[in-house]
């Protein structure tokens, strides 16, 4: 699936590089939330970020889309949009920016249409609001222009939300959040509310977007790896506010380096045989409360593969096009972490493992930002 | 655990209906929907959003009579129960729901409310058999101390599973359970499930709309469709040979990670 092109040589549609973003609360200790993140999306490219509750993958969307409202601040880190530099520290955001350049699909979005408020309403609101000498009939015929395009029935545009099944609500929501052709969309956990099938068609949708140039690149967020691998052409898992592995899709399902990213894997269950055969040994404990981040490598007090030196911060084994933060990766180069992963879980202890599980869900995050729920 | 009169299967559902609704405004949530669930077994009902699963879940567990059809237990005919025949009923039968993060009052402790329900069967001898159960579900005794807020979510899904254990049920109904955790959590909550079947014996029906999680825990799975069951059978015939037209769409639909079985060699070791 992951037949792009070598984004190596292309340019990059966005760069960012160091962003750190905190909720700053007006009492208390501020969360970091994402610490020192670095990712580019190359033209025509879509990547994968994927991670559990609580990993910062949202707000990361949130700040690369210039939607980071108090409490939540953007610290540090330098943002380029086809090379040139975005000031993320600045509030204003030209009003021009959002759908044009960048676009932001949240997570929920199908549920924010406004009952009362017709599909082809909407649509004319987001032209207008960018253009406000577009005539209504134009705005309406460009929406019904791009539905069309992407084989959804124009009566859509006729008809209320509580009209539309749940599937088609986030088509719609989707269609009119690039109605502007924005360069990068930012969709936020698009698929979780779906049921298998709609998933499936908002994937063909979008890749089918981004084939007709309609946006050209894609950062998708999601906790779902599965879906991932029917869409994008890189991943980068996220854990504890940090990124600590990017890869080419196929790479990293079938030999992620970071052995978080090869637990996370190995605790996916999909309908295929070799889950049945094999009892799935999962992670023990819970991700860190952000409030009080472990020192060195945050996934140190529940990896089954940590040393002594991964007390200090990890290294970046490859180049940022590709590489796996963790000291296990750097010293063995190329090889998979499942192996190592599934030999280390199985000789730990029942002991160790409850203790694990004590030590780390005590500071847990209590409440779960992203997580699937049964519609 | 009381040994059960070993003949026959633990739950028999036959002809079971449920409609809601008067009329021609009448929906047949369920609909003639026949199935078993035997000894030490787990059964799986899957189905998308609206076909029904939750609504026979609900009648299994007594919290809502069905319109037509007879459900028996343990060799019992439980179709039609008194007070007292429910609390009876209650005892063998237990449920673990979805949402492990509004199940808590945030200002008990643990033992608190293990407590509260232990107080419900009077046979229940306290203190012990809280350890006992948390013991099952993998938490250390501390556990008791703890209040909501200090726990992760799969920490309190296990909470929720000790509770049920509490009674020594025969069957433990698990709607969605797993659905609102993490990947890396869930697994733990199947495999607790799986160890209860094995060490205590539990029958389990497990209802999802996730296809992997019933294929990786279940002995036998059933399909629901608008309110029917549309295939049922072994989870290995139902899963990688399935013969109904709605089971096969469903399955083309779930986002795999392998195309192909060849790539497995260095992904399970």
């Amino acid at each position: 699936m992951t037949a792009s092109a070598l984004p190596q040589v292309t340019k990059p549609l966005i760069s960012a590089r160091g962003i750190t973003a905190a909720y700053v609360p007006d009492r208390g200790t501020q969360v970091v939330a994402v610490d020192d993140v670095s990712i580019d999306v190359h033209e025509g490219e879509i990547v994968g970020v994927a991670g559990e509750s609580g990993c910062g993958k949202s707000t990361l969307g949130a700040v690369l889309s210039l939607n980071a409202v108090a409490p939540l601040h953007v610290l540090g880190g330098e943002l380029e949009v086809d090379g040139a530099a975005v000031d993320l520290s600045n509030r204003k955001t030209p009003r021009s920016w959002r759908g044009r350049v960048v676009s932001l699909l949240p997570q929920g979005a199908l549920n924010s249409l406004s009952p009362t408020i017709r599909i082809r309403d909407f649509a004319c609101d987001v032209v207008r609001a960018h253009d406000s000498k577009v005539k209504r009939s134009a705005a309406l015929e460009m929406t019904r222009a791009r539905l069309e395009q992407l084989d959804l029935p124009g009566r859509v545009l006729d008809a209320y939300p509580h009209q539309l099944s749940g599937g088609m609500k986030q088509r719609v929501v989707t269609v009119l959040s690039t109605l502007l052709e924005p360069r990068l969309l930012i969709a936020d956990e698009p698929t979780s509310a779906l049921d298998v099938s709609s998933q499936r068609v908002l994937v063909d949708m979008l890749r089918e977007m981004v084939h007709r140039e309609i946006i050209s690149g894609v950062i998708f967020v999601t906790h779902d790896i599965p879906v991932l691998n029917t869409i994008a052409d890189r991943i980068a898992i996220m854990y504890a506010g940090k990124i600590v592995e990017i890869a080419e899709t196929r790479e990293l399902i079938d030999r992620p380096r970071h052995p978080y990213s090869a637990a996370l894997l190995g605790s996916v269950l999909v309908p295929e045989p070799h889950v049945r055969r094999t009892r799935v040994l999962g992670i023990p404990g819970a991700p860190p409360n952000l409030v009080n981040p472990p020192t060195g490598c945050r996934f140190r007090p529940r990896c089954p593969l940590r040393m002594p030196e991964c007390e200090n911060d990890p290294p970046h084994a490859g180049d940022s096009f590709h590489f796996a933060s963790c000291f296990w990766a750097e010293q063995h180069e190329g090889e998979s972490a499942v192996p190592a992963l599934r030999a280390a879980t199985e000789k730990m202890s029942a002991e160790e493992a409850i203790a694990i599980d004590a030590a780390t869900s005590a500071a847990a995050v209590g409440d779960a930002g992203t997580i699937e729920v049964e519609r | 655990m009381s040994e059960p009169a070993n003949t026959g299967d633990l739950l028999v559902a036959e002809h079971v209906s449920r409609d809601f609704g008067h009329g021609e405004h009448t929906v047949k949530a369920v609909a003639d929907v026949s199935f078993t669930v035997g000894r030490r077994e787990i059964v799986s009902i899957v189905g998308e959003s609206g076909s029904g699963k939750t609504t026979v879940a609900r009648i299994v567990l007594k919290l809502l009579a069905p319109t037509a059809g007879t459900l028996s237990f343990d060799g019992h005919d439980v179709t039609k129960l008194g007070r007292a025949g429910l609390k009876a009923y209650w005892r063998n039968v237990q449920a673990v729901f979805q949402d492990p993060f509004s199940a808590f009052n945030q200002f008990f402790t643990v033992r608190r409310l293990l407590e509260r329900s232990a107080k419900l069967d009077a046979t229940a001898t306290r203190g012990g058999r809280i350890e006992e159960a948390l013991g099952h579900v993998g938490l250390p005794p501390e556990t008791m101390a703890k209040r909501p807020h200090q726990l992760s979510g799969g920490q309190r899904q296990r909470v929720m599973i000790a509770r049920a254990l509490m009674f020594a049920p025969k069957l433990l109904v698990a709607d969605e359970a797993t659905s609102m955790l993490d990947a890396s959590l869930r697994v733990n909550i199947l495999n607790v499930l799986q160890d209860l079947r094995n060490d205590l014996g539990m029958s389990i029906l497990f209802i999802t709309h996730d296809i992997g999680q019933a294929c990786y825990v279940s002995d036998r799975i059933l399909v629901m469709s608008k309110g029917e069951i549309v295939e049922s059978g072994p989870t290995d015939d139902v899963i990688f040979a399935p013969q109904h037209e709605y089971t096969r769409r469903l399955l083309a639909d779930v986002p795999k990670l392998h195309e192909d079985e060849t790539s497995l060699g260095s992904a399970s070791g």
